[in-house]
């Protein structure tokens, strides 16, 4: 793969079995690349294997085969605590419900100073509060947030904090598994405006897992569809948005609410026999 | 067919004594045969307003203003008057049908239920009328999914069932709470294209909640945008859409993703264009 791959999974396979006959092909020989300082969406309904695909990637979930670079080397699943730490720097992940990578009994400032401590112990305590409000100032929040429980913030406001908590590590990679999909829409505009904003600035890359198409167009520059664990058509997103060649994906298009849609059942069920 | 008038709703903090209003006196109606789409935001009352018709507000909550079906004052009225509204003209498809259905019964006796014990139909009759329901709502093989048990099913079944179990009672109004929300997308697509079609056929009104406009917009006759506990504006989908009264309903409708912003089809390898 040519040489400005910041990030590629190559030949990934995963099966989780579920019991004595049954089993689940999450990743079926996946393969992508991601452009450094690109975005790349991965679409696909549930069951796809794409929070999977994002799981191996950041290391949170072992492949049965394949290999996961970043900058051209392998990363290898590992329990070694520095090699975690390795690569927790480079990639970091935002998951859709923030509340899991936040402490429910403490201010979130605290959430993200442990990640500094983790990431830069080259700073002191007042070094690390004055970084944690510039990483809040960054997302758009100020010191009263930095200050408050969860509890006391608004889902945006949680989400806003688990990205600042993300780049706290000062990662290169930013995989996003729903990051925006429980969001009312309003908000999901000001997060998305404020990822792309973040992207400009720091110059991430960003892997977005979705089920949503809508959002796929704000975001990113290049998208997968995945259907039962494989690839089924990638490209850019003008071309899988405008241009649809896998049936699949003609479906997912088709079955999007948009202005002026009427859901017909013939059409999907045409459509579903093509697959 | 329904009046809501005044409609307001609110709810006591048993701690600090602090009352907060939920609905601000909404006011709306709908026809024999009309499908009134509710949309918001989180927190704008869409799915209180269903509560309130069907008198399950939250305990402690205090509701005034008046809730007319078919004649029928549902605020004044006796818990006896309550029971055979509910039996008789209300169905209510909520977001997780898993709560609809008892866990530990198969899908049989679910759809027998609705109909024997609340509509007072035979029970054998009910029994040979519970695969044509199925059927109805496009389910082929109705012997497996009469037989199966709730977690059995996929969300998408589950929902065409409990959809079917709300026709089958012949109701004057369907409540919808966000039927499709937790399916996927093609799920969703089909789920909503059979619940308007069967809402058609039998002739039934409907309340439509959604937090998704074009959703809603597809299958409704007219919209309700709410905000903070009141109902900002009533329209069709076209007016709702291309002449918004209020500057949130704008702002609503430009924070939506849109897979073409800029109105172009997708071209089809075949030659032909979706509608957009």
């Amino acid at each position: 793969m040519s040489a400005d791959l910041i990030l590629e999974a190559v030949g990934l396979r995963r099966t989780f079995h579920l019991g004595r006959r049954s089993s689940v092909t999450a990743l079926d020989d996946v393969s992508c690349g991601v452009r450094r300082g690109t975005c790349l969406a991965v679409v696909g309904e549930s069951g796809s294997g794409k929070s999977t695909l994002a799981r191996v990637i950041v290391g949170l979930e072992s492949a049965d085969a394949g290999e996961v670079r970043i900058d051209g080397a392998e990363v290898r699943p590992t329990t070694s605590r520095s090699r975690l730490r390795a690569r927790a720097k480079l990639v970091q992940m935002v998951f859709q419900d923030p509340q899991g990578s936040l402490n429910r009994s403490l201010p979130v400032a605290a959430t993200i100073d442990e990640m500094l401590r983790v990431h830069r112990p080259d700073l002191d305590r007042a070094e690390r509060r004055a970084r944690v409000l510039e990483l809040f100032a960054e997302v758009g929040l100020t010191e009263r947030h930095a200050d408050a429980r969860p509890t006391a913030l608004s889902g945006g406001q949680k989400q806003r904090v688990a990205i600042a908590r993300a780049l706290a590590a000062e990662p290169e990679i930013i995989v996003l598994d729903e990051a925006v999909s429980a969001l009312d829409v309003s908000v999901q505009a000001q997060v998305l405006d404020l990822l792309d904003r973040l992207r400009e600035e720091k110059g991430l890359t960003y892997l977005f897992i979705t089920h949503d198409l809508s959002v796929v167009r704000a975001v990113a520059d290049d998208v997968i569809v995945m259907r039962r664990g494989r690839i089924v058509e990638r490209g850019t997103v003008d071309e899988i948005l405008d241009r649809p060649a896998h049936p699949y994906t003609r479906l997912l298009l088709e079955c999007a609410p948009r202005p002026g849609w009427v859901p017909r059942r013939g059409v999907i069920e045409e459509l579903a026999q093509q697959i | 067919m329904l009046n809501v008038e005044g409609l307001t709703l609110a709810v006591t903090d048993p701690d600090t004594g602090q009352e907060t209003e939920i609905l601000r006196g909404n006011s709306f109606s709908l026809g024999q045969g009309e499908a009134l789409g509710l949309v918001g935001e989180s927190g704008s009352g869409k799915s209180m307003t269903l509560k309130c018709i069907l008198g399950i507000e939250p305990p402690g909550s205090k509701v005034g203003g008046s809730i007319e079906l078919g004649g029928t004052d549902l605020l004044a009225a006796s818990g006896e008057q309550l029971r055979k509204v509910r039996a008789n003209e209300l169905a209510l498809i909520a977001q997780n049908p898993h709560g609809a259905l008892n866990p530990v019964l198969h899908v049989e006796r679910f759809l027998i239920e609705g109909m024997a014990d609340a509509r007072g139909i035979p029970k054998a009759e009910a029994k040979a009328r519970a695969a044509g329901l199925l059927r109805q709502v496009g389910i082929t093989d109705t012997e497996r999914v009469l037989r199966s048990y709730p977690h059995q099913l996929s969300g998408g079944l589950l929902q065409r069932v409990v959809i079917a179990g709300a026709i089958s009672g012949e109701p004057r109004l369907l409540l919808a709470d966000e039927p499709t929300t937790a399916l996927d997308v093609t799920t969703q697509a089909e789920v909503v294209a059979i619940l308007d079609e069967k809402r058609r056929e039998h002739g039934l009104s409907m309340i439509f909640v959604s937090h998704d406009l074009d959703l809603a917009a597809a299958i409704c006759d007219r919209l309700a945008v709410m905000k903070d506990g009141a109902i900002l504006e009533i329209g069709t989908p076209e007016e709702i859409r291309d002449r918004p009264k209020t500057d949130y309903t704008r702002a609503l409708m430009a924070a939506r993703p849109l897979l073409h912003p800029e109105g172009r089809a997708p071209v089809l390898p075949n030659g032909t264009e979706t509608d957009v």
